[in-house]
């Protein structure tokens, strides 16, 4: 604001807080990081940490560039493919035996049990053994990261497919409609947005999921990357695989936030689209 | 052989529901109701009395547990082709368009949609008023004009029953005068018999021709009053005598149910 259209002293400064409020707002997390990576740095030099305790950010962005681009991405795509796979995998898996749940109590009461338990069985622990079971290759990656992203999954397309509006589902008794139109165009279409929020989990899972399954066991991916170098002291290396991790996990839980968005823009309240 | 429209059209002899038979607490006992055809019944009563409990009954979404419910001497057994259900909330799916939505109940009963369905989908939202709001989505028409589109919805198949669950509750108090008159209207252009359960006291007595006062929970027949007031009826109505003369009497059943008790 000029002080041509705002001549009044107190209004002035009122709409000077309030664009300085609108501006911390809009880049207080961003503030916090810069903030918090120079003091990082700051502490590192002024302190003379040891590199192999804490490296300083500039070393770690130097780690990074230090290894070659396509290494990266070779272990990037490991990583990716496995994670991916095991979400994918998950999907089949976890959506139809929802939705088989949710319209018989007998399976529901069956099946339930097992689910939790294996939910509460840690995968870290499972996961040595699942490799002893099937091997070293992909499918055991693949099976470790569905173990970890299917239970999220269930669990919330059986709550979006249960809290469908009474009224609809007596609509549809009093139509008399065949019960399969009653899971595909009521209860499903109304899972939509619960089924999402454990997309958003279960993505990110599956990224643990396959860096568990890869410090187990593999020769490539990221997890392996920050383990290998973690083993030779190379904690600058360690910590910049680690950061490329978080980032791709990021990009990926965008992804799915996207996806939502672009498919089903209904499902998202209206004052966040 | 009396007129088929004096005939009763949705009888219930002596219904009742327990929805626990074994505390044995009735929900609603010992109702007696005819409706005739294209007759328009409000039913009152303090929250809790079994209203919602007597439309789900003629709706055949629920058997009676005592009593039988029928419609044309047939008894009602399962949910009928012929009835249609606005409920409290507009229940509108929000994934679908305005029209898609009015067009639901067909594509989920025979699972496919004709055009001639949609050229009469947009004929009944014209008539609601809503015709250049059907390729919205729900949630960017206001309450009133989402309960419209329930209304409308109801009406596709074009049922002989309508069947409306305090339909109005949500509402500001003006818009649920005016939508209360906009179904008045439909209503005479399109005659059906209408069960209407609310639970304002001035809505009954302006929309019904009769209106039947429930007691407390289990819920019993009070009293059924003829409504005397000319149609059509107008917001005028509201100040006639006769108008207040109706809701008082209703009044004193529901505020002294010990005097009639």
């Amino acid at each position: 604001m000029s002080q041509k259209s705002m001549p009044n002293k107190t209004a002035l400064s009122d709409t000077a807080t309030l664009a300085i409020r609108q501006w911390l707002l809009n880049y207080a997390s961003a503030l916090f990081f810069i903030v918090f990576v120079v003091m990082w740095e700051l502490i590192c030099r002024v302190g003379k940490v040891p590199v192999y305790i804490l490296p300083s950010p500039v070393s770690i962005v130097n780690a990074f560039f230090d290894v070659e681009f396509s290494r990266w991405l070779e272990h990037l795509w490991a990583t990716l493919r496995v994670a991916l796979m095991g979400f994918a995998l998950s999907i089949c898996i976890s959506i139809p035996l929802a939705i088989a749940m949710v319209r018989s109590e007998v399976l529901s009461r069956t099946i339930y049990p097992a689910l939790v338990v294996i939910q509460s069985t840690p995968v870290v622990a499972v996961a040595p053994l699942i490799i002893v079971l099937m091997g070293t290759g992909d499918m055991s990656r693949v099976l470790i990261t569905c173990l970890i992203t299917f239970f999220p999954l269930v669990v919330s397309t059986a709550t979006g497919m249960l809290e469908t509006p009474e009224e609809l589902i007596e609509l549809s008794k009093s139509l008399r409609a065949p019960r399969y139109r009653e899971t595909w165009q009521i209860r499903i279409p109304y899972a939509i947005p619960h089924i999402f929020s454990g997309l958003k989990v279960s993505i990110t899972l599956a990224i643990i999921g396959a860096v568990v399954a890869e410090f187990v066991a593999a020769e490539k991916g990221l997890g392996y990357f920050i383990q290998f170098s973690t083993s030779f002291f190379k904690i600058p290396q360690a910590f910049a695989g680690l950061i490329f991790l978080a980032v791709v996990s990021l990009v990926l839980f965008k992804s799915v936030q996207w996806a939502q968005q672009w498919l089903y823009p209904w499902s998202i309240p209206k004052n966040k689209r | 052989m009396t007129k088929a429209s004096e005939r009763a059209f949705v009888r219930m002899e002596q219904v009742g529901h327990c929805y626990d038979p074994a505390a044995g607490n009735m929900a609603v006992q010992q109702i007696d109701l005819e409706i005739h055809r294209h007759e328009f019944v409000a039913v009152v009563g303090p929250s809790g009395c079994g209203k919602s409990t007597l439309l789900r009954m003629v709706a055949g979404l629920l058997i009676p547990s005592a009593g039988k419910v029928s419609v044309f001497d047939r008894q009602v057994t399962e949910p009928r082709d012929d009835v249609g259900i606005v409920f409290q909330k507009p229940t509108l799916l929000p994934w679908l368009t305005v029209r898609d939505n009015v067009l639901f109940p067909l594509k989920h009963k025979y699972g496919l949609v004709t055009a001639a369905d949609k050229v009469r989908a947009e004929e009944l939202l014209a008539m609601a008023g809503l015709a250049q709001f059907s390729a919205r989505m729900p949630d960017e028409l206001s309450g009133g004009m989402q309960q419209r589109v329930g209304i409308v919805r109801a009406l596709l198949l074009n049922p002989d029953i309508l069947l409306m669950d305090e339909p109005f509750s949500a509402l500001d108090a003006m818009t649920r005068e005016q939508i209360g008159f906009d179904l008045l209207d439909i209503w005479t252009e399109h005659p059906k018999t209408v069960l209407f359960i609310t639970h304002s006291i001035s809505e009954a007595v302006l929309l019904a021709d009769r209106v039947l006062v429930m007691s407390q929970r289990p819920g019993t027949v009070l009293d059924l009053i003829e409504i005397d007031i000319p149609r059509p009826r107008s917001s005028a109505t509201i100040n006639s005598p006769r108008f207040a003369e109706l809701t008082a009497r209703i009044r004193k059943h529901i505020y002294e149910p010990e005097v009639h008790a």
